[in-house]
């Protein structure tokens, strides 16, 4: 892994955005305001939180499917530990984010401890995450939370939404960690040689096990900011939240094999996402539409990326 | 058929120096399958002893054959995660696959048209995806998260979400019977003997294993693994279309969405069955019974009164066991 490597499809990424955003821009004159674009990272915050604790696991060489349930059943509980158990609404939220995180462990303590693949273990617990969610809502949604709970979701400080600084300090925390700390170093050398790594004396097992936690710290953290955005709960929220989260890894340039990716890279192909869903709708594209373009751009970036790369240094 | 006239040792590791005993032998092949029916069974007798009419002909039936899809669909799953790639698309093609179907016959052409095309148009674009998986080496996930995207978007900007109606009675095949059988479930077992049989037995199954076993020794070996792993996207997607035709002729209206999650479904009976996700090792015999065996837990747990709310939570349970089972006895043999 070269730093040249990295930087090509991440430049390649960036150039792209902008010409996404210039073109949208001249699509619609509601794109390019202050307002739409900071209403785009209200919407944005969701999948970017699962998609940053998300770029930690693939860069090991791992996948985690099972976040979109973590995300539904932190919700769930938000609601029912306020209401049916009579918590404060804070505590009660420290519980349900609390509670994801195990869940998140539970992924990490399977695919340690048993060896289990990492995409077999959050398949199964994508399913009984989802069923507990579903069976301790019964179909009952929670609503009325008091005002001050919104202010998480719909609320802004110093002029921006409340949860893009949230999502803001998370990237650049993210990205200290994953480049400049010796634990993130240990992320990269899992992906690239798991056995090599574990002959090296680093301690792949408890690193594996804290970003197995991590990812289902982030996806209950986005659960309850989706609690506060849309006022109410559901058992099927976050569904397919994990696709959408691994597209926008992919499409920063993270290697799905492991020991290549950034930060920088994740929140590039995010944007590009995010605008390209809400230029599109703007210039009066359907949503469905977008979501054609979208997959066709991922393809078609890691075609470019592959392409480079060859013709580079294999 | 190309037939490389190599013959490819047994892809599962003996357990015993000597040859081993006919049992020993049909343990250590089929280890998972055996599991996964053991569960079916006993699964049977408790809710059977439980509940009486759980065992009536017409819960079976209808257990079965409104789960027929999902084992044809997870019999193609099988046989490219066999080949060490994986399909998340597959849920969003038999929806489009579904709609061109159920389209075609309510413009009039004959019913043979309307069965026909999916399983040529599945073909046909699984063909494009095992292109660009094959030749332009990009990741299978990556590939098919893609064509997931723009198959599911596709389907619902073309029909808006409207409810295709009016299909003709006769192009409803998954209704009718066949020597007092449902079409379906005979569809599922003879699929399911012939691909087993095809897999097991002929010099392209074979390399299928070796492919996924390891690519570069079985390329060593003279396998044309491009060709194969394009050859195996495209048989992939002519399941696909079988599938779609049990899936779109079950009711008498096609809906322009599949059951969420349908392709995780059909990933999590093949990996059930005993396919390892890595790739080499499992049958498909495997993934039907594990479809089997999902089917009768989602039926049993009605039958012993448990709330529809809880099933799916208990169904995750079940998969979580019968994966840290097939673990520890691996680990077991190892």
């Amino acid at each position: 892994m070269t730093v040249k490597s990295i930087f090509r499809h991440e430049t390649l990424l960036a150039l792209l955005l902008v010409a996404v955003l210039i073109v949208l821009s001249f699509q619609s004159d509601r794109f390019f305001t202050v307002s739409n674009l900071l209403n785009q990272g209200r919407l944005m915050t969701e999948i970017g939180l699962i998609a940053i604790a998300m770029t930690f696991v693939i860069a090991t060489g791992g996948i985690d499917l099972s976040v979109g349930s973590i995300l539904g059943l932190t919700a769930i509980l938000t609601g029912v530990f306020w209401q049916n158990v009579g918590m404060p609404l804070a505590v009660a939220a420290c519980a349900a984010i609390a509670v994801g995180s195990f869940a998140g462990f539970c992924n990490g303590l399977i695919i340690t401890r048993f060896n289990v693949p990492p995409l077999i273990a959050t398949l199964a617990t994508l399913a009984l995450y989802r069923g507990l969610a579903e069976g301790i809502s019964q179909a009952r949604s929670v609503r009325g939370y008091p005002e001050w709970f919104y202010v998480l979701g719909q609320g802004e400080v110093l002029g921006v939404p409340t949860q893009l600084w949230i999502l803001l300090l998370a990237a650049v925390l993210a990205s200290i960690i994953l480049a400049y700390t010796r634990w993130g170093r240990t992320v990269y050398a899992i992906g690239s040689n798991e056995v090599a790594s574990r002959f090296s004396g680093l301690s792949v097992e408890h690193t594996k096990l804290a970003l197995y936690t991590a990812s289902g710290f982030a996806a209950a953290l986005a659960g309850v900011i989706f609690v506060s955005r849309v006022s109410t709960t559901r058992s099927d929220m976050g569904t397919g939240i994990e696709l959408d989260a691994i597209t926008a890894v992919v499409l920063g340039g993270t290697s799905i094999f492991g020991g290549r990716g950034t930060i920088l890279g994740t929140v590039i192909g995010l944007c590009l996402i995010q605008a390209l869903k809400n230029g599109l709708s703007l210039a009066g594209v359907k949503g469905d539409g977008t979501i054609m373009l979208i997959g066709a751009v991922l393809i078609l970036a890691i075609l470019a990326s592959n392409l480079f790369e060859r013709s580079g240094t294999r | 058929m190309a037939m490389t006239g190599i013959d490819l040792p047994p892809v599962r590791p003996r357990t015993g120096l000597q040859r081993p005993g006919a049992l020993r032998r049909l343990v250590s092949d089929y280890g998972q399958e055996l599991v996964v029916l053991t569960a079916i069974v006993a699964l049977f007798i408790v809710v059977t002893m439980v509940n009486p009419r759980f065992i009536s002909t017409n819960n079976l039936t209808s257990i079965f054959a409104g789960n027929a899809y999902i084992a044809v669909a997870a019999i193609g799953m099988s046989m490219v995660i066999i080949t060490g790639h994986i399909d998340v698309s597959v849920g969003a093609l038999i929806g489009v696959l579904a709609t061109i179907s159920g389209t075609l016959a309510v413009a009039g052409y004959p019913v043979w048209v309307a069965w026909f095309a999916p399983v040529l148009v599945g073909m046909a674009i699984n063909s494009v995806i095992g292109v660009l998986v094959a030749y332009a080496r990009i990741p299978s996930i990556v590939v098919t998260l893609g064509a997931l995207s723009i198959l599911r978007g596709g389907l619902i900007s073309v029909t808006g979400g409207t409810w295709i109606s009016g299909l003709p009675p006769e192009f409803l095949i998954a209704q009718k019977r066949l020597l007092g059988l449902p079409v379906p479930i005979i569809a599922m077992v003879v699929l399911t003997i012939l691909a087993a049989l095809w897999m097991r037995y002929s010099a392209f199954g074979r390399s299928l294993y070796a492919i996924g076993g390891n690519p570069e020794a079985a390329l060593a070996t003279g396998i044309p693994t491009e060709r194969r792993t394009v050859a195996v996207f495209a048989i992939h997607g002519a399941f696909a279309g079988l599938a779609t035709i049990l899936f779109a002729t079950q009711l008498q209206v096609i809906q322009s969405t599949v059951p969420p999650n349908l392709e995780l479904t059909v990933i999590t009976a093949s990996v059930i069955g005993g396919v390892s996700i890595l790739g080499g090792t499992g049958t498909v015999i495997g993934s039907t019974l594990a479809t089997i065996l999902f089917a009768t837990i989602g039926s049993a747990l009605i039958f012993v009164n448990v709330s529809a709310y809880w099933l799916r939570a208990v169904i995750g349970l079940l998969i979580l066991a019968t994966v840290l089972a097939d673990m520890l006895r691996r680990r077991g043999r190892a």
